[in-house]
């Protein structure tokens, strides 16, 4: 063990609890946003009575959420029933590791015992990046099915059982609309996709221009993947009242909660760097701070219109929804694979 | 390589701090005071009819089945996707039969009913 690497180490356990904080504050400010956004939408106010335009209205939500009792029923599966919010939350968490946030290492400009210090703009840049984003992806459908099943309740159940099915259908189009997006590239590391967006037609070679298909297929997963209206089928508030987390209360309800926006912001990175681009702009190589800049333009973005579709588009039928992932994305996706790969094999051959 | 799998070790530990953190402070700061009313499903003020954890519809199932069987599929995809540039046409030409195969795999499954919802 060099000094070298044990600041290394260090320097990226830092990073890691910054971007981990990071994440939990854009949770908090997103339901803020999501939440005046849709006030604005049905011609209302939106929370306006704690703080300046209601902008602590957030930090009071926080406080009732810690100081409310907790009521464990008495009938649940104990032991399942309190790991599920974490196991929901931790992998929404997860994913994000592999999303490069700028162009180039950052160098600090001091220097700690002569060595100088550089920040790597990723957590982990593993070059199987987008297996581990669907990987980890599945895992956080486990949180949301075990929550259910164990509150020992019909609804929640029913709540459960739904969402599995529905995340599981929705992966697979997921998974094929990436497919088509490595084909072109040909390289599984993110790093690489950004770089290879950033190459061509003078930076803006962005893989929505070639992909527009997988693109809409992506997102529509996405909100799908993440539970947003209008597939929130998992939560149905007038059938199921609440589904999986009918049962739970005060904090371990907040962590479900958490773990939906982390899950939608995280989802808007991913798709931000694979088909808007990532860090990629005008002079974002040279200056790494622009690339965060425009990262995290492009993401406001997606996670303005995944809110704007919350306001417009009414939740859709159990039955409809799985007729239209298995009738008609995943038919689509595989033509769309299908149909890249024979035009680049053209294109090579 | 393998130092950027350990930062995904070190990542993974620090996140599950997180909940777990935030429910000990919840725990520590929330008041307590039990009763057996409080304890009941919350289920429309009703007691619960019957055993919760009932068989469910075999369609769930089927659905998994099929969606194993692609997923799997889908895997095997992933490493063409990345090597199409060095394959040759021969490989490549397998590649596309075997998404045909896994298109027509759907549309076997499509046939016998598995994906309709009633």
């Amino acid at each position: 063990m060099d000094l070298e690497f044990i600041i290394s180490l260090i320097v990226q356990i830092v990073m890691i609890g910054v971007i981990a904080v990071a994440l939990m504050t854009a949770f908090a400010a997103m339901v803020m946003v999501e939440r005046k956004l849709l006030g604005r939408f049905t011609l209302r106010y939106g929370p306006n009575r704690v703080g300046k335009y209601g902008s602590l209205q957030i930090i009071a939500d926080m406080f009732k959420l810690f100081f409310k009792e907790e009521v464990i029923p008495g009938h649940v599966e104990r032991t399942v029933y309190l790991m599920a919010p974490g196991l929901a939350l931790v992998p929404a968490l997860m994913a994000f590791a592999v999303v490069p946030i700028a162009g180039a290492p950052f160098t600090l400009p001091f220097q700690i015992m002569g060595t100088p210090i550089t920040i790597n703009p990723w957590i982990a840049n593993v070059n199987v990046g987008v297996l581990y984003i669907l990987a980890i992806g599945s895992l956080g459908t486990y949180g949301v099915i075990l929550g259910g099943w164990s509150s020992n309740n019909k609804y929640s159940l029913l709540g459960g059982l739904r969402t599995s099915a529905q995340m599981l259908s929705y992966e697979l189009p997921m998974g094929l609309a990436m497919l088509s997006a490595i084909l072109i590239v040909g390289s599984m590391q993110l790093t690489n996709i950004v770089e290879f967006q950033a190459s061509y037609l003078g930076g803006f070679f962005w893989l929505i221009l070639v992909q527009p298909v997988a693109f809409i297929v992506f997102y529509i997963c996405a909100l799908a993947e993440a539970g947003r209206s209008p597939f929130d089928l998992p939560e149905t508030e007038n059938e199921l009242i609440a589904g999986f987390s009918t049962e739970y209360g005060g904090m371990k309800f907040g962590l479900f909660f958490a773990a939906e926006y982390v899950h939608m912001i995280v989802v808007s990175f991913i798709m931000a760097t694979v088909f808007l681009g990532g860090w990629s702009g005008p002079f974002a190589q040279q200056a790494p701070f622009l690339g965060i800049g425009y990262l995290l333009i492009k993401v406001a973005f997606i996670l303005f219109t995944m809110i704007w579709v919350r306001a417009s588009i009414p939740r859709v039928r159990f039955d409809k929804l799985m007729k239209f992932c298995w009738k008609f994305l995943l038919p689509v996706s595989i033509a769309n694979a299908a149909a890249t790969a024979l035009v680049l094999a053209v294109l090579f051959f | 390589m393998l130092q950027e799998f350990e930062f995904l070790g070190v990542l993974g530990a620090i996140t599950l701090t997180i909940p777990v953190v935030t429910l000990i402070i919840a725990w520590l700061l929330r008041p307590k005071k039990p009763n057996p009313a409080k304890q009941e499903t919350y289920e429309s003020g009703i007691k619960t009819i019957g055993d919760t954890w009932v068989q469910f519809k075999a369609q769930y199932y089927i659905y998994a089945i099929i969606f194993v069987v692609f997923d799997i599929e889908a895997v095997f995809l992933f490493p063409f996707a990345v090597a199409l540039r060095q394959l040759p046409l021969y490989s490549l030409i397998w590649a596309i039969v075997f998404i045909v195969l896994l298109f027509d795999g759907l549309l076997y499954g499509w046939r016998k009913g598995a994906l309709h919802w009633n």
